[in-house]
This record gives C-alpha cells, structure tokens and sequence, in this order.
C-alpha cells in the first residue's frame, strides 16, 4: 500500500515529466518537422507582390474604394492580431440595421455598373459578418457582382476579369468538405499585375 | 442541400470505418497488450515506470486507490499550472511582453484546461505567449483527456471483472494512454494540418504593409502542435481568440473535415474498445447506435435551421436563398469555406463531443440552430461526449435504463449479468443528475444576481438568457463552447494585460462549476466501477433483460431525452426556442 506521500512523490515526477515531453519536446519537434517540410504553410502562408510580402493568403484584409474586390464585413477591422465573434443574435435589432445598411452600401457601389442588380441578387456572405473577421474569401456569387465595377474601373473587359476569378477560386476540400470560394487578395493582386492602378 | 447532406454524410462513414480498427488498437493498449508501436514506444514507457517508481504489473489499484491517484495527479498540475500562468511576464518566448492576467481570470483558466474545458475566458492572442500556451495549455490537453480515458478504463474493468477489487493501475493507464494513442495521432495531425496552412513556428507577429496600403498585425506561434491535440482530446481551447473559425487554425475545408475527424474518432472508437475489453461487440455497438442516432439527429436539424436564415436578415430585406454561386443561409459569424453544411456539422460535432472548439460563432445561430448544442449539452455529453467521459457517462445511463427497465418487468435489474443493487443505483444515479443540478444552480445564481450579470452583452433579452444558461451549462460539461458575447475579462487598454480585470463572480462560480462536475462524477463512477468489480457474474437466463438489441437501444434514448429534456426543457423554452419562434427582432 502506497502513502500519500510516495503519491506525492510519483505526482510530482510525473507532472514535470509530462510538462516536458509534451509542452517543450513535442511541440519544439513539430515546429522543426513543420519548418523543414512545410516551411512556407507553417509561417502563415504570405503572399508577396511587387517584391514584398503583401499579406497572408489565408487572412483577409480591407479593401475600399472601387478598384478592388471587397472582402467581407468584418466586426474588428480585419485584425489579425486580436480576433473576435461580431456576436450579432438572430433576432437582434443591431443585427437588421447592419444588414440593412450594408446591404445599402453594397447595392450603391455595385449597380452603378451592374443596371440589373436588385437585393434579391446580393449573395449573404456580402452582407453578413465573417465569423474570423478576416475571411479570406468571398463567394463566388458576390465576386461575379462586383467583378462588373472592378473591370469597368480598371478598364479591363469582364470576362477577363471573370477568368481571374476562376483561377483564384478556391474549391472544396477533397472536392466534397466546405464550400467553394474566391480568395480576394489573390485575387487584387492578380488584379494589380495585369491592370495595375496609377 | 444534396452537397450539403453528402458531406455530412461522407463524413460519418469515414469515422465509421475508423471505428474497428481503432476501438481494437485501444483495447490492446489499455490491456497492456503489445501493439505495432511497442518496439519504438516500449523503452520510453519502462524507462517512465522506472523514473516514477511504479511496478504496475503488480500494484493493481482497488477505486479508492485509483482515486486517490487520479486526484493527487490533478490537484498537482492544477498548481503547476497556475504557477505558469501567474509567472507569464518572466516566460521566454513572449513576443508581444504579456504580463499575467488578473487571478480570478487564471483561477477560472486553470481549472478549465485541467477539466478538459477549455471555456475562455481570455482570448490567446491578445494576453498568452507562446510559452504559457505550449508549457500550460497544451499539455493540460493532452493530461485532462488521458485522465478521462482512464477513467472509462477503470470502469470497463470493473464491469468486466470476474473477481477481485483491481481496477488497474492509474500511473500505467495514464502513461500508455498519452504514449500509444495521444502521441502518436497528435503528431500525424498536427503535421497534415501544418502542412495545409495552420501555422507552426515561434518567430514574433508580423507586421505586413498590405496591399492596398494598410497595415496588419498577424499573430504567430506554435499553432498546429496545439491545434491537433486540442481536437484529439476533445479540449477545444483555440490557440486564437476565434478558435477554429480563424483560419490559421482551420484554413479549409479540408482542415475543417480533419479537425472534426480527430474529435470524434477517440469518443467513438472507444465503443469499440468497450466491446472488446467486456467480451461482447453487440454491447459496444448498441451503446454506439444510441450516440450516433442523436448526433445525427442535431446535425439535420442545426442544417435546416441554419439555411433559413434569421428573422434580424430577413426584417432587414436579405434574401437568404441559395443561389448560383452562393449557399444562401446564415451566413453571419460563419465562414465562406465551411459554408452552412460545415458549419452545422461542426456545430453538432463539438457540442455532442465536450470538445468545444467553434468554427463558427454560436451566439450568431438562429434560434433553432442554436437549441442543437443546447440539447446537446442538456443531454450531459452522452453523445459520444468527451474522450473518455462521453462513455463513462453514457455507461451510467445504461445502468440506470437497466434499473428502470428492470422496475417496469419487476426483475432484479442486471447489467452485463452483474446485479445492480441499492448501492450501485445510488452512486449511478448521483452521477448521473450532479452535472445537471449544478448547471441549474449556477445558472439561476448568474442570471438572477447582478454580479451574475455583469458578464451579459446581450442584455435582458432571450438571447442574454441564453448567453447566461449556455455559459454554465458548458462549464459543467466540461464543453466549452460559448455564446461568447458573455465576458469574464475586460481588457479596457487592449493588449499585454495592463489594466486589465476579471469579472471575479464568473470566473470563481465558473471555475468551481467546472471542476465540482469534472471530480464529482468521475469519483462516482470509479466508486461504481468498484461497486462491480467484485459482483459475481449470473449467466443471462430467459428473464434477462437484453442489453444489446435495438429494443434496449430506444430504452436507453429514451432515458436519456428524458433526463435531459426534464431537466432543462423550461429552460431552453425560454432562450433559443422563444429566439427560433419569434419574428420580432429585440
């Protein structure tokens, strides 16, 4: 029969054992494993333009005025370093004013160029705050809405810049898991190297 | 919804042929069994036996004994955590200089990482190096779901013992549960999801110059290492403050389908595992039908719901249809990779799993679609639930359904032909109801006392009810997930901590719940599981009550709804059912 003790004792040993192979040897080796294999996936997946690193390819980031594609609402500014749920409810009345105010905004920057667009034609995901803040995608349904301002401000014709929008689609998970998407800042800065502004 | 159903579909069928396979590599494990693991791993465990001094093979342990350990154990690492969370300011590998939060706040984090809870009060990114998440956090992970498989295992023998009072011994358990099946997977895991694009490394936040000429800040660290144990072990604390809607912890749908993989294969396999350790597949798989028809039962219904749209979206005049190129739904606090179907599917995966982690923000559900994890979480985690826990919990309903069973033919109730006596039903029953009293206790304190209100953002509205009622009911089912409006930590000066306080009644009643409905139960379970163990075992007769036919099946859901929907039924009526019902905005 043990004392308490000698459980004591045991206990110690084992939580200080454990708190080294799991917390410093465990993660310390995946981080080399990861760095060796997957090195560029591992340090945030950054894509660069013009020379310089632009931003990651899996975090969204702010785009105003009429020559980009927009991303989607987001409740902390696209904030990257201190991330937040919008925590709008079902029923709130905040939550009808956003949406009826960006739905607003939405259908003032984009039917200037697109005569037909009515809100019946405003995907959700447009009006509707991401769950990260910093979705990096728009649906492919919002990006084909907005790709008849981008094209006719860059003075580019549409269908280019519809081929730009399916090659940074971004499709389901083995084809099957999640839901397709279009990257927007690959897409922008695709965008700036065949119509750069300025 | 075709696509929709077919992923969920899809994905069932993968954990389901991962069930055998897994179930029995586990059961070689606990037996203490070699494994095809056993030449690489089998020196690192002696060489363990011998730095702790342990002879398992001849110290069986009697429940009491077991306990003892198991406490010692935690009540250990509770202190060795706080001390790491309390000293953060001295931690190497603190980019960004954070100081310690205030120590209502670590009292409420230490006890939920060390229960498997992983409730946040705190948001990683903003207020923990890498040093507290990687020494403190990730390790809990892996130690509080080796303790709840223990557990599991310690039961099992009790109900499988011929004779003795031996339910194994806790240091060996705990040792080849972290060796042989959380190790090894976690390494896979963190290393597939690494190489899609969850980020691992210690390099400091990087500032980028955006490209339409911003600025942003991104948060770095050693992420998919916890990432993998953290769904693994059905913990569910995020590395980030969005947990696994931010996407360098889940950047596709392909890491959204691996995350959800690695929640449920452990609590499912575990069924298996049961069957085998007991001598009967069927018992297993009975246990295992009773779990999957309730999973899949929330995953259609938070689906449909969640395609709907809200009253607040269509008041406002959106069109929630799907359309080409657009799923339609709610779309708002989800991701446009996930979707609606991955979204739910997630959704129901984690709260039926005491996992917690979110891909998407609960308190942006619409009413019905968040009445899926309030069910879940009211059914005290019995579908497939926590590693280890989920079954454990899930035995004791079997037990109780014999005994209920047994008062409605008038037969002495039997459970894998051990007697069920005054004793037994006695402690099943007390672990069964003292998560659920203490969720309504704790609840009921909270929202009806103005330090308990403190915490709400939503007000006094159904959904500031809801944000109430959640918080404590996932607190004392060690879940996690949150209707995250609700707040224990203001940051008034945003980042390092400074000025910082915690809202001191939630995080203490919140930190009690969690632990007073982690021990208690598991202390009445291994008290059961001795209870048993030194049952003689009747050979099944013409009277006894089958255990492994779907007739038991339905008897054992039906408890279970019962219990639950008894319980907090009034309850949930009042938050998520009121919000699903009315078309009132508020």
């Amino acid at each position: 029969m043990r004392g308490l003790g000698k459980e004591l004792r045991t206990g110690l040993i084992a939580a200080l054992a454990i708190t080294l192979a799991f917390g410093l040897v465990y993660p310390l080796v995946v981080t080399g494993i990861a760095q060796v294999l997957f090195p560029g996936a591992a340090d945030g997946s950054k894509v660069s333009f013009d020379g310089r690193v632009v931003g990651s390819r899996l975090i969204g980031q702010e785009f105003k005025g009429k020559a980009y594609f927009h991303s989607r609402p987001s409740a902390t500014e696209y904030s990257g370093d201190a991330t937040f749920f919008a925590n709008v409810g079902p029923n709130s009345k905040e939550g009808r004013e956003e949406v009826r105010e960006n739905l607003a905004a939405y259908l003032k920057l984009n039917k200037p160029y697109d005569r037909g667009l009515t809100k019946e034609d405003v995907p959700v995901d447009a009006v509707t705050h991401s769950a990260s803040g910093v979705d990096p995608q728009i649906s492919e349904a919002n990006a084909r809405i907005q790709a008849h301002r981008v094209a006719a401000v860059r003075g580019l014709p549409l269908g280019e810049v519809e081929a730009l929008i399916a090659a940074n689609t971004e499709g389901r998970g083995l084809g099957v898991f999640g839901e397709p998407g279009v990257n927007v800042l690959e897409l922008n800065v695709a965008l700036e190297e065949i119509a750069p502004l300025k | 919804m075709v696509q929709g159903y077919l992923q969920i579909a899809i994905f069932f069928a993968v954990v389901l042929a991962v069930v055998k396979p897994l179930g029995v590599y586990m059961a070689k494990v606990f037996q203490g069994e070699r494994v095809f693991l056993s030449p690489v791993l089998g020196p690192v465990e002696r060489g363990a036996y011998r730095l702790l001094r342990v002879r398992p093979d001849e110290e069986g342990q009697d429940w009491k004994r077991y306990a003892k350990s198991l406490v010692v154990f935690s009540v250990l690492f509770w202190v060795l955590l706080y001390l790491i969370l309390r000293t953060q300011g001295l931690d190497p590998w603190n980019p960004r200089g954070f100081h310690s939060a205030p120590w209502d706040v670590t009292f409420n984090t230490v006890s939920s990482f060390l229960t498997n809870t992983n409730w946040q009060y705190y948001g990683g990114e903003v207020t923990l190096s890498y040093f507290a998440q990687m020494v403190g956090l990730a390790v809990q992970n892996f130690v509080s779901a080796a303790v709840g498989i223990a557990v599991l295992v310690a039961l099992i023998r009790g109900l499988a013992a011929r004779s003795g009072s031996s339910l194994g011994n806790f240091w060996q358990d705990i040792t080849r549960i972290l060796l042989y099946v959380l190790l090894p997977i976690a390494v896979i895991g963190a290393l597939v999801l690494a190489s899609q694009g969850v980020i691992q490394n210690l390099s400091g936040y990087s500032v980028i110059h955006t490209l339409a000429g911003g600025t942003q800040v991104l948060g770095q660290g050693p992420v998919a290492s916890q990432e993998a144990i953290k769904v693994l072990g059905t913990n569910g604390g995020g590395f980030f403050n969005t947990n696994s809607a931010f996407p360098f912890e889940n950047p596709s749908g392909f890491t959204n389908v691996v995350e959800m993989f690695l929640i449920l294969i452990i609590p499912a396999s575990l069924t298996y595992t049961y069957g085998r350790m007991i001598g009967s597949q069927r018992q297993g798989w009975a246990i295992f039908s009773a779990m999957a028809v309730l999973l899949i039962a929330g995953t259609v219904v938070a689906y449909a719901a969640e395609q709907h749209g809200t009253p607040a979206q269509h008041l406002a005049g959106l069109h929630t249809h799907a359309m080409a190129g657009s799923t339609g739904g709610n779309m708002e606090g989800k991701e446009q990779r996930f979707g609606i179907a991955s979204s739910a599917l997630f959704t129901a995966v984690t709260t039926a799993t005491s996992t917690g982690a979110v891909n998407n923000a609960f308190e942006s559900l619409t009413g019905i679609g968040g009445a899926v994890p309030f069910s879940n979480l009211g059914f005290s985690e019995v579908i497939f639930g926590g590693v280890g826990s989920g079954l454990y919990s899930m035995l004791l309903y079997a037990i109780l359904a014999v005994f209920i069973g047994g008062l409605m033919v008038g037969r002495t109730p039997e459970y894998l032909g051990k007697k069920i006596g005054a004793r037994e039903i006695k402690l099943v029953a007390l672990g069964v109801l003292v998560t659920p009293l203490t969720v309504l206790l704790s609840a009921g304190l909270a929202a009806a006392t103005p330090a308990g209100t403190r915490s709400l953002a939503a007000g006094f509205t159904p959904q500031g009810f809801s944000e109430t009622l959640y918080a404590y009911l996932s607190q004392a089912n060690n879940n996690g997930s949150a209707w995250a409006g609700y707040t224990g930590f203001i940051q008034p000066h945003g980042l390092g901590n400074v000025g910082a306080y915690g809202i001191t009644f939630a995080n203490l009643l919140g930190g009690l719940v969690m632990i007073g409905a982690r021990f208690l139960p598991i202390l009445f379970v291994l008290a059961t599981a001795g209870a048993l163990a030194g049952k003689k075992v009747s050979p099944a007769g013409l009277g006894t009550m089958r255990t492994d036919n779907p007739t038991f099946v339905f008897l054992l859901l039906g408890i279970v709804i019962l219990v639950g929907a008894l319980t907090f039924f009034p309850a949930i009526l009042l938050g998520p059912i009121a919000q699903g019902l009315s078309t009132r905005p508020f």
